[in-house]
């Protein structure tokens, strides 16, 4: 018996036009192969530009733009999908095999309700009658933990939130009873609290319906929970493929075991917390409409440290930075740094306490003026603040560069000429160049693959220990916040859960609120997932 | 008049090229209003009927801008048709005409007060729908128009009747046959279409059909006494020309919107589900393509009101336009008036009942949380 999905030695291309040059063929993959079981779900893993997108969408004989599939085999219950005409490639999708995309927010349609989303694959390839599909649907929402199934189906997209979204797209995908379901990075955009509840609705989901599954993710402790093979790729090449036992617990390939450890490193807190170059005292804030953000905000930094600020989307963390630098200007309480109140508003402020606080933001990419070179961008500071121009400042912002380990040959490049990496730590050189006491560090390394984190948070370690800089770290990710903090602030909804040195903060006894963020950090380690939800099953029977 | 029908926002085709490319932003739609920009207007009851009809507020508001606009309008038409050079007066009497000749007629017809007295008198008469008496024939106003304005509503109905089934249906098709022979004859016809001035094409069409074969009538007069298939037969050529001239517009832009949402993630899952392209474009597109579709009809729709000046004279068509050209020539000002704000309160009304469809139109304004 053929196995249901068989890739050999799959080729993808692509054409690309980079302006002023002759177009370019690019090859995205180049010999994958793999084999899937029914009923087995397989683990694509890798950073991005890995190719793990395009191989999914292969099984459904799809590609994105001007993405080709050049060469090799796609077998489909030992057909091959790829030479198929378009009404036989129409038969296979939506019907043997489904797709689950990242963001699906975007994937539903928002003129139509999810109810008639969930079912019109099966409809159209009569599979079922509209009765018969309306009730699979509902046992799908009931299976996926759906708040009111029995009326969810009558919801448009924008009445519900990100995680049911997500929850009602895997439904859609296994409404038509598939063969095969392709997951496109199912939880990546959303909060680890709610990620949590989605990777268990996907994985009671794929045992109860038997389904298979290719699972893409850049994230090897999720993946860990979820499959029984794990393929790691890198440049649209294999990298390591095994049994998700081999890859986690002993990993053969260099680039694997990196990525296994990556974030092991704990960084040991600073013994004083007692000083504060910056003190938030009874902060409110809020925005225009009357619409209240932070609730009575309290905490304070010494100088030289770090406090991680962490908390999901809407917590109000961002909030709170554009209140530190003057942005926002807060309706009651006040920003003491160094010993003085600073000014509410921005406009308030004196040249000096704007030169004093810098800030690091998320996407580099919009932080960045796209037609000025690197020397333009951390030049800048350098005439604002100081006065430096010709020689001076040329070396100045070398010497900038060499901190960030970069060197003077990017001088003249352009921001689109830098990885993301490397725009995220020319970024950081602008807000040194500045000299300052403190810097904003708003979710710096987020958008980049872990690797490449990694290396952005050693580096601004390197930087504190060099210049005693003090860092505010805007985060979600609780293993950063381990790897780079001495003191810990949790927020929830606008308001401080709990405050104080990281060894404090981070141990029992617990709120509920840390308790149910800190346990819903995906570990890399298999099992973690059953753990996790039977203590929970446990305790709210203990209730 | 513009010589060519006016052209609304321009959707971008840059984006729409790769169908496949995943793109976040749910095209088109707008959203929700932020609630503290209605609650500005006024004290807290309606602030809580805001709150609670979000949907009825907005449309209200839209009214509301309407009708203050349409004074506004009304204030530049007259001080617009004041500002003008020359007068009836002299224009009626001839260049020889004595001043006491001249100065008699002004107080005849009160020329003599001042020109804020004689707008709210207008104002106050337009309101009741009296625009007074006409300089030139001493006949009202109102009633003349009344005439007229059937006309031009029923070439300006019967063009549209034609125009917007095909130009939506034209644009889909399009659409589905993209970058290959159909759509490519289908927007070089309506490019050449669109790139001629429709006096240019009224003629054309009357040197072709009416006087080379013979097979339609002009001039396209109609009278009180003509059944509905005469005044048919005698409206094919002004109608005909109207099409073209509106029909590149609106297919463009129905084209452009559809081809806007194509790129959204949401028709990448209908591919995914394996539909097929006409159930894609006529299930999945068009219901997010409407609202910019909805305003681009609105405005090709009061340019047929509004528009048919030209070929109204071009076709001794006797409507609302013509009526205007001969007043403005012998510069008949309470006709001028009258016309000007009649066109102007259908180019207003027309592009709120857009809006207000395109609102209607929203799921997240409908639907709201």
């Amino acid at each position: 018996m053929p196995d249901l999905l068989s890739v050999k030695n799959l080729k993808i291309e692509a054409t690309s036009y980079p302006p002023g040059e002759p177009p370019k063929v690019v090859t995205l993959v180049e010999g994958v192969s793999f084999d899937l079981e029914k009923g087995k779900v397989l683990g694509l893993i890798g950073e991005s530009g890995a190719g793990k997108s395009t191989i999914g969408l292969s099984a459904l004989a799809y590609g994105r733009g001007g993405v080709r599939i050049t060469g090799g085999e796609v077998l489909l219950n030992g057909r091959d999908i790829l030479n198929l005409d378009r009404a036989g490639i129409n038969e296979v999708r939506g019907r043997h095999v489904c797709y689950v995309a990242q963001s699906a927010a975007a994937a539903f349609n928002p003129a139509h309700k999810l109810g008639d989303q969930v079912i019109e694959a099966s409809l159209r390839h009569g599979l079922m009658s509209r009765e018969e599909a309306r009730k699979r649907a509902l046992y799908l929402f009931r299976v996926l933990g759906l708040p009111n199934p029995e009326s969810f189906g009558e919801r448009y997209p924008h009445q519900v939130s990100g995680g049911q979204l997500q929850r009602a797209m895997t439904a859609m995908a296994l409404c038509p009873n598939p063969e095969l379901i392709v997951f496109d990075e199912p939880t990546t955009a959303l909060d680890v609290t709610t990620q949590i509840d989605v990777l268990a609705a996907i994985k009671h989901a794929i045992e109860e319906t038997h389904t298979a599954a290719l699972y893409i993710t850049h994230d090897l402790a999720v993946v860990a929970q979820i499959s029984d093979n794990i393929m790691v790729l890198r440049h649209g090449k294999t990298v390591e493929y095994g049994t998700t036992k081999q890859v986690i617990e002993a990993p053969r390939e260099d680039y694997t075991r990196a990525l296994v450890n990556v974030r092991q490193a704990k960084r040991e807190e600073a013994g004083d917390q007692s000083g504060a170059l910056l003190k938030i005292e009874h902060v409110h804030a809020g925005y225009g409409n009357g619409f209240k953000v932070l609730h009575d905000v309290s905490m304070h930094l010494p100088q030289g440290q770090t406090l991680a600020i962490v908390g999901e989307s809407g917590s109000g963390k961002s909030t709170l930075a554009r209140v530190i630098t003057g942005l926002l200007p807060p309706s009651e309480g006040r920003i003491m740094f160094d010993g003085k109140e600073l000014p509410k508003a921005l406009k308030g402020r004196a040249q000096e306490e704007l030169r004093r606080i810098q800030m690091i933001y998320q996407m580099a990419d919009t932080a960045m003026n796209p037609r000025q070179t690197v020397r333009d961008i951390i030049g800048r500071p350098l005439s604002f603040y100081f006065g430096m121009s010709g020689a001076k400042k040329t070396e100045r912002v070398k010497e900038l560069l060499d901190q960030i380990e970069m060197g003077s040959r990017f001088l003249d490049r352009y921001p689109a000429e830098l990885s993301g990496g490397q725009k995220q730590r020319v970024a950081i050189a602008r807000a040194l160049a500045a000299k300052p006491e403190l810097i904003l560090c708003d979710e710096p390394t987020s958008a980049l693959d872990p690797l490449v984190a990694e290396g952005i948070l050693n580096l601004l370690m390197k930087l504190q220990e060099e210049t005693a800089v003090s860092y505010v770290f805007i985060t979600h990710d609780i293993a950063i916040v381990r790897a780079i903090a001495d003191s810990v602030a949790v927020m929830h909804r606008g308001r401080l859960v709990r405050f104080g040195a990281k060894s404090k903060v981070l141990s029992p006894p617990f709120d509920d609120y840390t308790d149910l963020l800190l346990k819903s950090v995906p570990e890399m380690e298999i099992g973690w997932l059953e753990r996790v939800l039977k203590t929970r099953r446990m305790e709210s029977a203990g209730n | 008049m513009g010589s060519g029908p006016i052209t609304g926002p321009v959707l971008t085709e840059g984006t729409a090229r790769d169908l496949g490319a995943q793109s976040a932003d749910l095209a088109g739609v707008p959203a929700k209003p932020h609630p503290t920009d209605s609650a500005e207007i006024g004290g807290t009851s309606w602030r809580r009927f805001v709150f609670r009809r979000p949907l009825a507020a907005l449309i209200l508001k839209r009214l509301g801008l309407s009708i203050g606009l349409l004074f506004a309008v009304s204030l530049m038409i007259f001080g617009g048709v004041e500002a003008l050079p020359g007068d009836f007066a002299t224009t009626y009497l001839g260049q020889s005409a004595t001043p006491q000749a001249v100065e008699n007629i002004r107080k005849d017809l009160g020329l003599d007060r001042p020109w804020s007295e004689r707008y709210l008198s207008w104002l106050g008469g337009a309101v009741k729908g009296d625009f007074g008496t006409s300089w030139a024939s001493k006949q009202s106003v109102s009633e003349q128009i009344a005439k007229r304005l059937g006309n031009s509503l029923f070439l300006a109905f019967f063009a549209a009747l034609i125009s917007v089934p095909l130009a939506v249906g034209l644009g889909m098709l399009a659409v589905q046959f993209r970058n290959r022979m159909p759509d490519k004859i289908i927007n070089v016809i309506s490019l050449a279409a669109i790139s001629l001035p429709e006096f240019f094409i009224g003629y054309l069409l009357i040197m072709v059909f009416a006087v080379e074969l013979g097979v339609a009538t002009f001039p396209a007069t109609v009278y009180d006494t003509m059944t509905l298939a005469e005044r048919l037969s005698a409206i094919a050529l002004p109608v005909a020309t109207l099409v073209l001239v509106v029909l590149a517009h609106m297919m463009r832009m129905t084209r452009a919107a559809i081809l806007n949402v194509m790129s959204s993630a949401y028709i990448e899952t209908a591919e995914l589900k394996g539909l097929g392209t006409f159930r894609i474009i006529a299930r999945h597109a068009a219901p997010n393509a409407v609202a910019p579709v909805i305003n681009v009809i609105a405005l090709n729709l009061a340019y047929l009101v509004v528009g048919v000046v030209v070929v109204e004279v071009v076709f001794v068509y006797p409507g609302m336009g013509q009526y205007m050209v001969d007043a403005v020539t012998v510069r008949d000002m309470p006709v001028v008036q009258a016309c000007g704000l009649i066109f102007a309160a259908f180019y207003i009304f027309l592009n709120m009942a857009a809006d207000i469809l395109a609102i209607l139109a929203n799921p997240r304004l409908r639907h709201p949380r």
